[in-house]
């Protein structure tokens, strides 16, 4: 009836998951009552969790990347403090079986769950926004991917209630992830959320590329197309291309697990190289799937703030694009040491290292952007500066381990954790970071607090140098990674001090939360009532904050690359518009969140092999999708009266604002630094 | 590229009427669902070809492949293919009857591959050589067995275009799917291209 599901699938014995449990419970009582308390029911269903609205799925993504990220960070914190302490007679407080299944779903969740949905969230805001359309090409199927990626990431969570999480690290590799090593559910915990998230994403990435492509405002060419809009053209296409990888690799491991298949076993004429290499395929894309959108928010950012056009637009495109390009060739560098040979790890390596070079091109084009502008210090700013530095420091690491006999030496190493982490926090997290404040009052018409901003900045700078840099120290004295417990107490100094540089980053997060409660609270003193705070130079910034539900009343017509500063100076930004057509937007339908609720309960049904249940559940989603396929009607008429009588009100606020510039505030930009 | 010279490539949507551009954007989107999807069969076939030899000690290609048998199911399904071009060409002219007279054979045709795979994948089974048996069959089964679903979801989605065009007429959205369903269902004979050729014509070798 339940196939393996048992009461015995609780670890009700195990302290720190179950108080684990009961604070998530609490949270979730405590939200649930509130909701219930304020009667938001309705609102929530029929406002957020229906909408097809971009902006608001968008927003709802960065929630979900949000509550991941403070997951993640839990489980990173736990591995700090094991490590720190488990040398020699001591055992830490953490089972190696608890552990690894620790640093396995810190690795998942982080890269799958946190890093995509913020890129994704990011996107869904700004990108119809900036490129001058009413929303993305195909509003439902975006629904569906968000509730998508929030089964998968529901279905990583209950693994800690119900069951237990993969030990075989996030990538997940075989033998050890076969039947025969990972007997228990764990690994099939692993291998559905990638699935069911696998094929959000990849409709993420064929949503937006359609979008970006065949939707952008009049005269907008891809060549005048915003540096944020054309990386995530390029992340859009990496998603097509490389997440059916993704799909294909799970499903194998899926078959060999449930079907007795023979494809990365030892015996049965298995290889489980191939495993490698299709993880990789996938593997080595993601890693610009997740760092390119956070290089768009720095140029985004680095250009406002300087107050200066983006300097080597040109050459900033084509450095995004031979990355996403060149992204595909270098993927054996992940497992140079499996003895694919001299000469194709000697290919692989030095693609690898011709990727820094468009990656040189981009930090001296963001150099050269500041150089001589007129720089505000803002959180977006400074995490943009933070990056620089750190970012090119974790590039260096990488050129060195693209050399295949040093690679020899460092593989498998904390010499790698600290060469990842060093990419992946300033390269991604510190861009959705800027980017998170930077369009917040486009989202929610008012700016986050400054104070509480540049306290999170600080803290996750200091805290990620102490943190990783004794990492790269510990991998040249030969410390493996993923080790629960260890004997050599040299090692032990630097890990105080990495948990030490974890302690800050917490204090962080934390000052990210305070930002956030501070920031509502005080609204009143940030809002933003002119649609443009920082002085922006493109579109997103020529609507109102937040913007009206069809964006444009009349979608702009595009000049220039800075298209909006380009309106600004031709003082035609805010000229009043006649002539309001009829608008079409989407309707809003629950089948996008059903379907997602459906996939969670499907996904939990194969994991604990309840057949009967997966077929049911099989069926009801493809009825889903043949009811939904044969609907016509699928949008609404917003009447070009409606729009009017919508503009006007807008209007007056946003011209009121206009006039009453600058704005108070020390980071407010002046009239007279526009170039 | 001037501002005139994308409107005159349709890439501005302000010179054409809303639907027309909605099932642009439509078909462009779904032919890029069609390149991820290569995508997916390519990587199998690249697994496939890379465990082609892994028989450990089972049967190999030659024991099991029936090439009549395949050349069977290629024109079963490159038929189908020309029975849904002749839907297509009664789509363009109009007409229900021929147009839902067509879908019949094409899903008659798809039908007689499925069956035929099906009762192929089910003897290979009751004789020992089943996905569990080698590294090979694995990847016989997974690629070919990828390609078998992709063709019975296009038998669904055909039954459910014939019941949308009992129900609806020959609308507009009517015809943008059944013409998004045409790229599907000729898609999946250049897979099956591949197969025979990849799969059966080298196997037997």
């Amino acid at each position: 009836m339940f196939g393996k599901l048992t009461i015995a699938a609780v670890p009700y014995d195990n302290p720190i998951v179950m108080s684990a449990v009961v604070f998530m419970a609490l949270v979730m009582v405590v939200i649930l009552g509130f909701i219930t308390y304020y009667g938001k029911w309705t609102y929530l269903w029929k406002e957020w969790l229906t909408s097809l609205d971009h902006k608001k799925i968008g927003v709802m993504y960065i929630i979900l990347a949000f509550v991941m990220l403070l997951r993640g960070l839990v489980d990173a914190v736990m591995m700090r403090a094991q490590q720190a302490m488990a040398v020699g007679a001591s055992d830490g407080f953490l089972p190696p079986h608890h552990y690894d299944q620790i640093f396995s779903a810190h690795g998942t969740i982080m890269i799958v769950f946190m890093a995509m949905p913020f890129l994704t969230g990011l996107m869904n805001i700004v990108v119809p926004l900036q490129i001058g359309t009413r929303d993305v090409a195909f509003p439902f199927l975006n629904s569906v991917s968000l509730w998508l990626t929030v089964s998968g990431a529901a279905l990583v969570l209950v693994s800690l209630v119900v069951g237990q999480f993969s030990t075989a690290g996030w990538t997940g590799y075989p033998p050890y992830s076969e039947l025969k090593y990972s007997p228990g559910v764990g690994v099939d915990y692993w291998i559905w959320p990638l699935l069911i998230s696998g094929v959000g994403t990849t409709m993420t990435g064929i949503n937006f590329l359609v979008t970006l492509l065949m939707q952008r405002a009049p005269g907008m060419t891809l060549m005048k197309m915003p540096l944020f809009s054309w990386t995530a053209l390029c992340t859009s296409i990496l998603m097509v291309l490389a997440f059916p990888a993704l799909t294909v690799v799970t499903a194998l491991l899926g078959l060999d697990r449930y079907l007795g298949m023979h494809f990365f076993t030892n015996g049965g004429g298995g290889n489980m190289m191939n495993y490698a290499n299709l993880f990789w395929i996938w593997g080595h894309p993601e890693v610009y799937i997740v760092i390119l959108p956070a290089f768009g928010v720095y140029s985004e950012v680095v250009a406002t703030f300087s107050s200066k056009r983006l300097f080597g637009y040109t050459s900033l495109v084509y450095a995004t694009i031979v990355i996403a390009l060149l992204s595909f060739t270098v993927w054996v560098h992940h497992f140079f040491t499996m003895g694919a040979g001299p000469n194709v790890n000697a290919v692989f390596g030095i693609a690898t290292m011709i990727i820094a070079v468009p990656t040189g091109v981009k930090i001296f084009d963001w150099l050269l952007t500041m150089y001589r502008g007129r720089i505000r210090f803002t959180t977006p700013m400074l995490w943009t500066l933070g990056f620089i530095p750190t970012f090119a420091i974790g590039g260096m690491t990488g050129v060195l381990m693209a050399v295949p006999p040093a690679d020899f030496m460092m593989h498998n190493s904390e010499f790698l954790v600290a060469h990842f982490h060093n990419m992946l926090i300033p390269g991604a997290l510190f861009g959705y970071l800027a980017g998170y404040a930077y369009w917040f009052p486009k989202a929610f018409g008012f700016r986050l607090n400054e104070k509480w901003g540049r306290r999170a900045f600080w803290n996750w700078l200091l805290g990620f140098y102490l943190a990783f840099m004794p990492l790269y120290m510990l991998g040249f004295m030969g410390m493996p990674r993923r080790m629960e417990h260890y004997s050599n107490p040299e090692w032990q100094p630097y890990l105080l001090v990495a948990a030490l540089g974890a302690f800050l980053i917490v204090i962080g997060i934390a000052c990210l939360v305070i930002q956030l409660m501070v920031s509502i609270r005080e609204r009143h003193l940030t809002r933003d009532l002119s649609g443009d705070p920082w002085d922006g130079r493109t579109l997103e910034w020529s609507t109102s904050s937040p913007p009206p539900v069809y964006n444009f009343a009349v979608l702009p017509v595009v000049k220039d690359i800075d298209a909006f500063m380009d309106m600004k100076e031709e003082g035609v930004a805010h000229r009043g518009q006649a002539g309001y057509e009829d608008i079409y937007l989407p309707r809003n339908t629950g089948v996008g969140f059903i379907m997602g609720g459906l996939s969670f309960l499907f996904g939990f049904a194969m994991i604990w092999h309840v057949w009967w249940a997966a077929i049911v559940l099989a069926l009801l989603l493809l009825g889903m999708v043949i009811v939904r396929g044969s609907v016509d009607e699928t949008e609404y008429r917003l009447s070009a009266s409606e729009v009017e009588a919508i503009e006007l009100t807008r209007s007056r606020v946003q011209e009121a604002a206009r006039t009453e510039r600058p704005p108070p505030g020390p980071y407010a930009p002046s009239l007279s630094s526009q170039v | 590229m001037s501002v005139s010279e994308t409107t005159s490539i349709g890439l501005t949507p302000e010179s054409e009427s809303v639907p027309m551009n909605h099932e642009r954007i439509k078909t462009f989107g779904f032919w890029v669902y069609l390149m991820s999807d290569a995508i997916l069969f390519s990587l199998l076939f690249a697994t496939y070809s890379a465990m082609s030899r892994n028989y450990a000690g089972g049967p190999t290609g030659k024991d099991l492949f029936d090439l009549y048998r395949a050349l069977a199911e290629t024109l079963l399904l490159l038929f189908s293919s020309v029975a849904y071009g002749f839907a297509m060409v009664s789509l363009i002219r109009g007409k229900r009857g021929l147009i839902l007279l067509w879908l019949s054979v094409t899903f008659m045709l798809g039908l007689g591959f499925v069956v035929m795979e099906v009762s192929e994948f089910l003897g290979m089974i009751a004789q020992g050589a089943g996905p569990d048996r080698s590294g090979f069959l694995s990847a016989f089964f997974t690629l070919v067995g990828t390609h078998g679903l992709h063709v019975s979801i296009g038998l669904i989605w055909i039954v459910v275009m014939a019941a949308q065009l009992v129900a609806k007429g020959l609308t507009s959205s009517v015809r943008s799917r059944l013409l998004r369903l045409g790229m599907f269902w000729h898609f999946l004979d250049i897979v099956w291209i591949g197969i025979f050729s990849v799969v059966y014509l080298l196997g037997v070798m």
